[in-house]
């Protein structure tokens, strides 16, 4: 496919495009921003220089870069995808030899001034890349075995350099992204079922291959997954986090303690408070009302992709911005599941709320394609 | 490339097939999600919002002030000092250890005081303040927080710690504390949290020991807030603590002191007693120690010095030693025959020096003997065979039985720690503990307090008290709880005939009063003053026929430890008994030389309340004792409590 194809005239050009950007999604992004300042300034117990004010400058930024690649033709980006898949990759082998290490693993790479953290860009660059490749192939391919094994290593090849790192969160990001594109692509319904099945028997390896000497994860991950079946086991220890995370969830009660009232935040009882396990100080400051409140913000964010993509008829742009709604949609959910015991600790942040500058521009850099998919939605031909 | 249309229109269809199956999956998950957030947030907040309390809220002691023991005069015998010490808090020092060397410079601070405060630096989080000097005088104190402004970090605080002013005066009565031990933790069910207070302190011998429930108080407590770290955020309430109660004894510091000094350089217990309240005036155990050693934590050197002590000055003996009583034991076998109407006061027996009895020869003390005997001199003179003869035959059951009446073998409720009951043997007794059957000869060998009979000296004051009073008088050395007065019920009547306890009083009249008595050497002649006793001299080794033949005659040719001990038991004013004093001098030698002269001059010192008169001795020894007394009213120091009391005779 190529600038040829679509029909330029119902393309908006100029300035126009701003008025095609999707608002209700910016309104929602902005909005869940906010709640995100709000929850630093609170914290940091009142202090906006700490985390908010740095967050409120890299959102303004990422909304820039957000608006920036939306003004851009998708088409464009769609020739990049396999350009941008192609450095990603690069980048995480630079990482694999010679990254800098913090706290115990390898994921920053030192340009110069510039840190970057490959696995977070991989998130879109996947999407992006496994949209353009099913746009590519014939349709009737899509179930082949051949076309969904190289749809498989396009995925698998970051999941396992990003696991090296090791970063299991982001690897499960990058794989549920990645499987998300080729679901909804259309592969059959069979194969999943493998997975299905394939991952049961691999979840027996992982726990059977404790203690022995080809161990599959290290023993940090096996502790955090005994702890998250059994949070009481060691309170104090690996179980630590989750307990005290539960606690600032009940507390909370139905209307929570109140803005900045939060004591186990605000004594620092909360591991992570500003980053992984703010949602937890949202919960406990504005209770249950509070917490239901973002997820419904985080779900009309969610409705309103996947209408968008829906209404688009053209394949890219649909699994484009599916792809990024589910990555967006896996990112809150691990997050909110880990806090509230239902998932494992892993290093999963709370999209737009978490304290962080990597995670936050991917995700709105992904969001700059849905919204550059909503512009220049083309009307094929014939 | 050129899509056809069929496949675009499969494309979006497959395509919004799949989306709805994500979708729904995705809705259900969230539905998961509310419904956790619904559980942990609404139906189980209550619980979650008491942890989060539990988490926010901690619990700091405050600890109580102990209770003062004063004597029966008011006078403090255990208080509470002020304790001056500095704490350093790391994380406001900077440089901790060019701290802790300008410190030295203000205050004595070894090297290795130093290195310790250190480690303690190191070992605590940086906000928890470590005491780097304690017990520093206000001087020192007052130097280090003139300097302030250069020692950042650093505080001087103030707390209590015991201190017992007369230091080995009360060592055992009064006892001391020290920290709370693992054992002491163990003995206890279920340990008050103040016990959990570091360095906190508990009885552990003595009064303070045993009245450790009212002295102690209840702590009070301070609810702050802390923060994960544990650091202390701001206070929530505050509410002070219960002080112990003060409690007051029946023991006379001036006596107490007095017969302390009296028994240096000897190892002997005494014990005064008043009649006929029973209140405990001195339980004096020579030698002492000095108690707040114990409360500072006494140094291992020092305390090997207490333990291989041949004298044993950490034992109470006047409550915890038992004795053979020797011949202080006379008057239960005289009252056991009189009282059963098996003799009389009349009749006379022949002492030749020995008797044969069983096939066994006793000797008397007396070698030579003391030919025809009757009561008041065979108690006066001290004739062991008139006693072997009543002895016979009022048998060991009627023994037993007065010697229980008189309190022997028997423990009573005061508060001292490791009180021995002695022994008071029984056919019974003999039986069950030695599996053999009660001879003959051990009557006769107990009729003089030798062989299996054992008494403490308390046992032997309080006999001596009911001797003197015909009424059943037991010891009392607690006086008032909290200003409370405890009762000091009235002693029964012993009921003895009139006339046996006269006898036999006459007798111990006659032992410190008639110039053949054993104790006329240690005569009283202010007649006022006058007392009657009873010497005794029990045997702990015999002289063994190797010794005899090496040349060995007298007690004070034996090594010190294989010495007769020396016991004396007293009561006065002789007419209208006030007092009774039992003295044991360990290995003293003899009753009559080692113990009766301190008997003496204890009996006196309770009657007048301070030193004893020079007027009460006999004319040529006073310028001996004038010597003497001068010299323990050096050691004694300025009498102490109200000018002596009212209520003494």
């Amino acid at each position: 496919m190529s600038y040829l194809e679509y029909n330029v005239k119902i393309t908006p050009t100029g300035l126009r495009k701003v008025l095609h950007l999707n608002w209700p999604l910016v309104l929602l992004l902005v909005a869940v921003a906010c709640v995100g300042f709000l929850m630093l300034y609170s914290v940091a117990g009142g202090d906006l220089s700490r985390w908010a004010e740095p967050q409120m400058k890299r959102f303004a930024g990422g909304l820039a870069l957000m608006f920036a690649i939306a003004f851009v033709p998708l088409w464009f980006w769609r020739s990049m995808a396999g350009l941008a898949y192609a450095v990603s990759i690069l980048l995480l082998l630079g990482v694999e030899f010679f990254g800098s290490l913090g706290m115990g693993a390898k994921r920053w790479l030192e340009l110069g001034p510039i840190r970057l953290q490959p696995s977070e860009m991989a998130k879109i660059t996947v999407i992006l890349a496994m949209a353009a490749y099913y746009d590519w192939l014939d349709i009737r391919r899509t179930s082949h075995p051949f076309w969904v094994l190289v749809a498989v290593m396009i995925v698998l090849i970051p999941v396992g350099l990003v696991l090296r790192q090791p970063d299991l969160g982001t690897a499960l990001l990058i794989l549920g992204g990645g499987g998300l594109v080729i679901f909804f692509a259309g592969v059959s319904l069979w194969y999943f079922g493998v997975l299905v099945a394939a991952a049961g028997g691999l979840v027996s390896a992982v726990v059977a291959s404790r203690g022995t000497e080809w161990q599959l994860l290290k023993d940090y991950q096996y502790r955090r997954i005994d702890s998250f079946l059994d949070p009481t086991l060691d309170p104090l220890g690996a179980g630590y986090h989750i307990n005290q995370a539960m606690i600032a969830l009940g507390s909370g009660g139905w209307s929570g303690r109140g803005f900045m009232q939060g004591t186990q935040s605000r004594l620092n009882f909360l591991p992570e408070k500003h980053t992984d396990f703010i949602f937890t100080t949202l919960a406990e400051e504005f209770g249950f009302v509070g917490a239901i409140s973002l997820l419904v913000l985080y779900l009309a964010i969610l409705v309103t992709c996947v209408v968008a993509a829906l209404q688009s008829q053209n394949r890219f742009a649909s699994l484009l911005i599916l792809g990024v709604a589910g990555n967006f949609f896996l990112y809150f959910a691990v997050n909110m599941a880990m806090v509230m015991g239902l998932a494992p600790v892993v290093g999963v942040p709370l999209p737009l709320v978490s304290f962080g500058g990597s995670a936050m521009l991917m995700i709105l850099i992904g969001f700059g394609l849905v919204q550059s998919a909503c512009i220049h939605r083309p009307k094929e031909r014939g | 490339m050129k899509r056809p249309k069929k496949d675009t229109e499969e494309s979006v269809r497959v395509i919004s097939r799949r989306a709805a199956m994500i979708g729904g999956a995705q809705l259900l998950f969230a539905g998961a999600l509310v419904l956790r957030m619904r559980h942990l947030q609404v139906a189980e907040s209550d619980q979650y919002r008491l942890l989060a309390e539990e988490n926010r809220v901690n619990i700091r002691l405050l600890p109580p002030a102990r209770g003062l023991i004063q004597d029966r005069n008011g006078v403090i015998l255990a208080g509470n000092a002020q304790n001056y010490r500095v704490v350093l808090i790391r994380e406001e020092a900077l440089d901790p250890r060019a701290t802790l060397e300008r410190i030295a410079q203000l205050i004595p601070l070894t090297e290795e005081e130093i290195e310790r405060a250190m480690r303690d630096i190191s070992r605590h989080r940086p906000f928890v303040p470590v005491t780097i000097a304690d017990r520093l005088s206000w001087e020192e104190v007052a130097r280090v927080a003139a300097n302030a402004p250069a020692l950042p970090g650093v505080t001087p605080e103030v707390g209590l710690t015991r201190h017992y002013p007369f230091g080995e005066e009360f060592a055992h009565s009064v006892g001391y504390v020290g920290p709370v031990s693992e054992n002491d933790l163990a003995a206890l069910d279920n340990p008050e949290p103040v016990l959990m207070i570091p360095r906190f302190q508990i009885g552990k011998v003595g009064v303070e020991r045993e009245l450790e429930d009212s002295l102690r108080g209840s702590a009070g407590h301070r609810r702050v807030e802390v923060n994960a770290l544990g650091r202390e955020m701001r206070e929530l309430d505050r509410q002070e603590g219960d002080a112990g109660l003060n409690v007051q004894l029946t023991l006379d510091r001036n006596l107490q002191a007095f017969t302390l000094a009296r028994l240096e350089g000897e190892s002997a217990a005494v014990a005064v007693m008043e009649i006929p309240t029973g209140n405990v005036l001195a339980l004096v155990s020579a030698p002492s120690f000095d108690p707040n050693l114990f409360v500072r934590g006494i140094s291992v050197p020092d305390f090997n010095a207490l333990r291989e002590n041949d004298y044993r000055p950490m034992s109470n003996k006047a409550v915890q030693g038992a004795y053979p009583p020797g011949s202080t034991y006379k008057m239960v076998t005289a009252l056991a025959a009189f009282e059963a109407g098996l003799a009389s006061p009349d009749e006379r027996v022949f002492c030749p020096g020995h008797m044969d009895v069983a096939g066994r020869r006793f000797h008397c003390w007396r070698r030579g003997g003391h030919g025809r005997m009757s009561l008041i001199p065979a108690l006066s003179e001290s004739c062991d065979v008139y006693f072997y003869e009543l002895a016979q035959r009022v048998g060991i059951d009627r023994m037993y039985a007065m010697a229980e009446k008189l309190g022997m073998g028997q423990r009573f409720e005061i508060p001292v720690s490791a009180m021995s009951t002695g022994l008071n043997p029984s056919r019974e007794w003999k039986r069950a503990r030695r599996g053999a059957e009660w001879l003959v000869g051990d009557t006769v060998n107990a009729s003089i307090g030798q062989g299996f009979v054992l008494s403490t000296p308390l046992q032997l004051a309080v006999m001596t008290a009911r001797l003197a009073s015909n009424r059943e008088i037991v010891p009392r050395l607690l006086h008032a709880i909290d200003g409370v007065e405890v009762p000091t019920p009235e002693a029964p009547p012993l009921g003895l005939q009139g006339t046996a306890l006269n006898l036999i009083q006459r007798g111990m009249s006659e032992c410190t009063n008639h110039q053949r008595g054993t104790a006329y050497s240690s005569r009283v002649v202010q007649t006022d003053l006058r007392m009657a006793g009873k010497t005794g001299t029990s045997q702990v080794f015999s002289i063994t026929a190797a010794e005899r033949a090496a040349g060995v005659r007298r007690q004070d040719q034996l090594p010190w430890n294989r010495r007769n001990h020396a016991l004396f038991v007293c009561f006065a004013p002789e007419t209208a008994p006030r007092y009774a004093v039992a003295v044991v001098v360990e290995h003293g030698g003899g009753g009559s030389s080692a113990a009766a002269p301190i008997g003496r001059d204890v009996v006196l010192a309770a009657q007048t309340g301070g030193l004893p008169p020079l007027e009460a001795y006999p004319q040529p020894q006073r310028n001996r004792i004038e010597a003497m007394l001068r010299e323990l009213a050096a050691k004694v120091g300025p009498l102490t409590g109200p000018a002596t009391t009212s209520s003494r005779a």
